[in-house]
């Protein structure tokens, strides 16, 4: 289960998700609350290729397809760009 | 200037797999189609948004990428001679004798018996960066494509991203405009290398401006842009004086025309039955990812059970004195001849 999936299981809006969590469309944009900016890692080369299609792109970014949620994130707190475009 | 109707069988929405497929059950039963997509290419999101990305749960495929399967759907369909309308989107479709009348956004007219939908996601279209106002610019001074170069002649022109297009229009752009600058989040590119170390000389020579950041707002009046607010990566912002912006931010799925087609639709999916894959107007057809009926799952497989079915259907509209006899592709000489391999 990744962040992605579980937002758009649990209908939270705000996450499109068109590629469906291949990593390849960069509209599950969201930003790790600092807090949880080293639980949740630093992004890998093709997510860091795949930003490049986000917008407003910070420091804090990921896309949540690529965030594994697992016991360790167990609170884990991001919020959602204002647009996915 | 009149054009030329184009008159068919059955006109095909989208040339992804299930888009794809369905010119192969449609050929198996003598209905000749055109397929219709607003990509360059042929393989929908499979060419799009995953090329090089294998999949997993074709049929008697163990591991297949994207751009595999279109391939190997292409060569499957090639015995069948659709004509494939690429870079064009369908955006009318109106009911007349015997059929329908679609025409494109390039006005190129169709007539056809019956339409089959199959477009997916609804249509690809560039992402328009959600900067405040950017409506009032595009197609003024903010453009998402290059139809014209010569629209670009002498002009101060600011090329935002650093995809394959962004620096494929920066090189060609170049020449035409008075300057160029790019502008692009980090120094690294996903793009050809061979296209990054050609802007990298035009950066050296002084022929192109490369600067680093994001944009965030723009400036200008009554849709002629002047400039545009960047954001560096430390945090500090500039501006930078431009005519037109051109950004390239890839592109994102959009329902598009469908939904003024006249079609009960819901959540942007068109429902269907699930014995003939019929819409809500009788000839028209949805299957794949575009469709929705109880039970639905949107695997690429559904779509092809879906193309088969609904080629039965369509056989009755387009050979309504026809005689349907159901064939094997191993047995059947009749369908081995279509195929061309006997």
């Amino acid at each position: 289960m990744t962040v992605m999936e579980a937002a758009v299981k649990n209908s939270v809006r705000g996450i499109a998700a068109e590629c469906g969590g291949a990593c390849s469309c960069a509209t599950c944009h969201v930003y790790v609350e600092e807090a949880w900016r080293q639980a949740t890692g630093e992004p890998e080369a093709m997510e860091e290729d795949m930003l490049d299609f986000a917008f407003d792109v910070r420091p804090e970014s990921r896309l949540s397809c690529q965030i594994k949620v697992t016991e360790e994130l167990d609170g884990l707190m991001v919020r959602i760009p204002e647009k996915q475009f | 200037m009149s054009v030329d109707i184009i008159k068919t069988d059955a006109v095909i929405i989208g040339a992804g797999p299930v888009g794809l497929f369905a010119v192969f059950e449609l050929g198996l039963l003598d209905v000749k189609a055109h397929v219709i997509d607003i990509l360059d290419r042929p393989g929908g999101q499979c060419a799009e948004l995953y090329p090089e990305k294998p999949i997993y749960d074709i049929p008697a495929v163990p591991i297949v990428t994207g751009q595999q399967l279109t391939d190997q759907l292409m060569e499957q369909i090639e015995p069948f001679g659709a004509e494939f309308h690429f870079n064009e989107r369908v955006d009318s479709i109106e009911k007349i004798e015997g059929g329908f009348r679609l025409v494109t956004d390039y006005g190129t007219p169709f007539e056809c018996k019956v339409v089959v939908i199959a477009a997916g996601g609804g249509s690809f279209t560039p992402k328009r960066p959600p900067l405040p106002a950017i409506e009032d610019y595009e197609d003024r001074s903010v453009f998402y494509s290059v139809r014209k170069m010569d629209a670009f002649k002498d002009k101060d022109v600011l090329i935002v991203g650093g995809g394959d297009s962004a620096l494929d229009w920066t090189l060609n752009l170049q020449p035409v405009a008075k300057s160029l600058t790019l502008v692009h989040r980090r120094s690294e590119f996903r793009a050809a290398p061979a296209s990054v170390q050609k802007m990298m000389d035009l950066v050296d020579s002084g022929n192109v401006s490369f600067k680093l950041g994001q944009v965030t707002t723009l400036h200008g009046d009554d849709g002629q842009l002047t400039g545009v607010t960047v954001k560096s990566p430390d945090g500090s912002t500039f501006e930078q004086p431009t005519e037109v912006m051109l950004p390239f931010f890839g592109l994102t799925m959009k329902l598009g025309p469908v939904a003024n087609w006249g079609l009960n639709l819901e959540e942007n999916l068109i429902p269907v039955d699930t014995e003939k894959f019929e819409t809500s107007e009788k000839g028209i057809f949805a299957i794949g990812d575009i469709n929705t009926y109880p039970g639905k799952l949107k695997l690429i497989l559904s779509g092809f059970h879906e193309g088969a079915l609904m080629a039965q259907a369509v056989h009755r509209i387009v050979f309504p004195d026809k005689k349907l006899i159901f064939q094997y592709t191993t047995s059947s000489s009749n369908l081995q001849k279509k195929l061309g391999v006997k």
